[in-house]
């Protein structure tokens, strides 16, 4: 250990020993047993399920983030008019609509109404395009606005983007998540794993320290979840807005002290991969709400 | 930041005298006038100040709001009625800007 | 939002001492309000509401978490039947009020909820101006929690 891990190990030691001796919870369990999420009394959401395969040995079941949270924040995305994030999905849909760049062209254009042209896409993103290359789905918009419409890029954390991957997301609502991780997304998946598991930073913590190893328990005050991204992009009480997968990526490796990677890189591409692999079996849940 | 979009619940009808929930939001950034910038400079409060209901002319509720109300107002309460008509809902801005909505009900 | 009112088993981690120690010196939130005090104290505006009058007991009823996941959006409800106005206060905020809130003919209960910025956990106040002019008051302490991974 050098210098700096002790010091930082020093906090941590006074940070702790408040709740030293304090009973763990069981990880990888059922949080709230019996809790169900409908979405404004008629859409049923998939929150608890049975682990993919390749997460044998790992986790037998797979839990959607909502139900680690407290009873006014699920109560939030259980009902479409409490759920703040609508207003930025009702924008992005106004932008679906809108008529932008060279080609004179708008999203509906050439996809037809949101609701039937981008039903299930966010339930398989990311995924492999047609030239081998991973990407997410802000890269599969973005791509349609340069090359197809002759628009300007979106920034891939900003408003405008955000709002057009909750409008998309919102279409697979319900629907599982259902990754690819064969075939072309085989290489890609595999680096992703070896992230999660790598221990990185000052901290030396993996994802799976926190969210595999120590779900159900707390962390500051923090009812640590399983680290789902069938969520996204979910709407944070902490920030008043949508926030992005690699946003919440990035701020997660950031945590562990560790020199994070961009948002948009091909690592936290590798990543989202890997993450959104692990809840294939959950609903899509369009637009999440989450502290 | 997108122009403010009020969006109101009511229910398409009631019944004269029975109380019912009344939901409303709206996108405001609800700026505390408490919180400082990358330079250390303080951000200038802006928030809606002022929030009304109003049904056939008769008032429901007129809240004040400070800064202390979270991003993206959400205010629910209940009303009543005793013939159809129409509620209307305004939002006041610090800046200077009402928002409104209005919603018709009929008498179940 | 009918029950927001609700009671958490908190099991705390005991992990590898390794994961332990440096979870514990993981990142420190940002702070939702500049240090500074600004605007009234709860006392002040407790003072102009009632105008020195001594507020009673029962008839007022608050619902809000026990444990907030977050500060910033804190769902509270106030219940006073009969009243004409209702003040709430979160007194340990740089400024104390957070709302006020008067009915009119055509509210159908004296009923009222709202989202609130807590700065820290605190005894969320109400008081409620009933129609013979007499004042009720009610507290609920919120425990706020600093978190977030991934900021
Ligand atoms: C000129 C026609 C055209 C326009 C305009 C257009 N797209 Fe596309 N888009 C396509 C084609 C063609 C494909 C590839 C084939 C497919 O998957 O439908 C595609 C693919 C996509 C995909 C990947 C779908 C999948 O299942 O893999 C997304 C997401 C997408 N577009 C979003 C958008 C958005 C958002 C806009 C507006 C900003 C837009 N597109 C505008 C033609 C267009
Ligand atoms: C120090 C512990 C810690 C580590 C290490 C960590 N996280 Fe997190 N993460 C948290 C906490 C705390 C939260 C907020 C509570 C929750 O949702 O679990 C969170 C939230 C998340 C969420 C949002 C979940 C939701 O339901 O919206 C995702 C996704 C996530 N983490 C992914 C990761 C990934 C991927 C890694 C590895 C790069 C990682 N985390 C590493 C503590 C950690």
């Amino acid at each position: 250990m050098n210098f700096r891990a002790r010091t930082a190990a020093g906090l941590a030691v006074a940070a702790l020993l408040a709740i030293a001796g304090a009973a763990r919870a069981e990880s990888n369990v059922d949080p709230n047993p019996g809790v169900e999420l409908v979405i404004n009394g008629d859409t049923p959401i998939t929150v608890r399920a049975k682990a993919p395969d390749y997460l044998e040995g790992h986790l037998d079941n797979i839990y959607s983030g909502w139900l680690y949270r407290i009873e006014s924040t699920r109560a939030m995305e259980a009902d479409d008019f409490e759920n703040p994030a609508i207003t930025f999905v009702e924008e992005g849909i106004d932008a679906w609509n809108t008529v932008e760049g060279t080609e004179g062209k708008s999203c509906a254009s050439c996809h037809g109404d949101i609701s039937e042209g981008m039903k299930g896409v966010r339930a398989r993103m990311p995924a492999v395009n047609e030239n081998g290359e991973l990407w997410s789905l802000e890269d599969y918009i973005n791509n349609c606005r340069v090359n197809r419409m002759g628009a300007e890029p979106y920034k891939w954390d900003k408003g405008p983007m955000k709002n057009m991957t909750a409008a998309i997301s919102m279409q697979s609502r319900g629907m599982p998540m259902n990754v690819a991780v064969d075939g072309p997304a085989a290489p890609f998946w595999e680096r992703g794993r070896d992230m999660y598991y790598t221990r990185y930073g000052l901290l030396q913590l993996s994802c799976a320290s926190c969210h595999e190893k120590n779900n159900n328990n707390y962390i500051r005050g923090d009812h640590l979840s399983q680290g789902q991204i069938v969520g996204f992009p979910t709407y944070r009480l902490k920030k008043g807005g949508l926030v992005s997968i690699h946003n919440r990526l990035k701020g997660c490796i950031r945590d562990t002290r560790a020199e994070t990677f961009p948002i948009g890189s091909q690592e936290l591409r590798e990543l989202e991969l890997y993450v959104a692999s692990r809840g294939n079996g959950l609903s899509v849940e369009g637009v999440a709400v989450r502290p | 930041m997108a122009a403010p979009k009020p969006r109101v619940k009511v229910p398409k009808s009631a019944a004269a005298g029975e109380p019912f929930t009344i939901k409303t939001l709206i996108n405001h950034p609800m700026e505390s006038g408490q919180r400082k910038d990358k330079q250390g400079n303080v951000i200038p409060q802006k928030i809606i100040n002022r929030f009304t209901c109003d049904f056939n002319g008769t008032n429901v509720v007129d809240m004040t709001l400070h800064g202390a109300i979270s991003t993206n107002p959400y205010i629910e309460f209940d009303a009543k009625i005793d013939a159809a008509g129409e509620f209307t809902f305004n939002w006041y801005d610090d800046d200077g800007s009402v928002y409104t909505a209005k919603k018709s009900i009929a008498l179940a | 939002m009918s029950r927001l009112t609700q009671v958490e088993e908190r099991p705390q981690m005991n992990i590898t001492r390794r994961d332990a120690l440096a979870i514990g010196a993981g990142g420190i939130a940002a702070l939702a309000f500049a240090p500074a005090a600004f605007g009234a104290t709860a006392d002040e505006a407790i003072a102009a509401f009632t105008g020195g009058a001594t507020p009673g007991e029962g008839g007022i009823d608050i619902k809000a978490p026990e444990i907030a996941e977050n500060g910033n959006v804190v769902p509270i409800e106030v219940n006073a039947p009969g009243a004409e106005e209702i003040l709430v206060l979160a007194p340990a905020n740089p400024s104390a009020e957070i709302f006020s809130v008067k009915f009119g003919p055509a509210a159908g209960a004296q009923r009222f909820s709202t989202r609130a910025r807590l700065a820290k956990t605190q005894d969320v106040t109400a008081i409620a101006r009933m129609a013979d002019g007499s004042f009720v008051m009610a507290k609920r302490t919120v425990k706020v929690t600093v978190g977030g991974c991934g900021g």
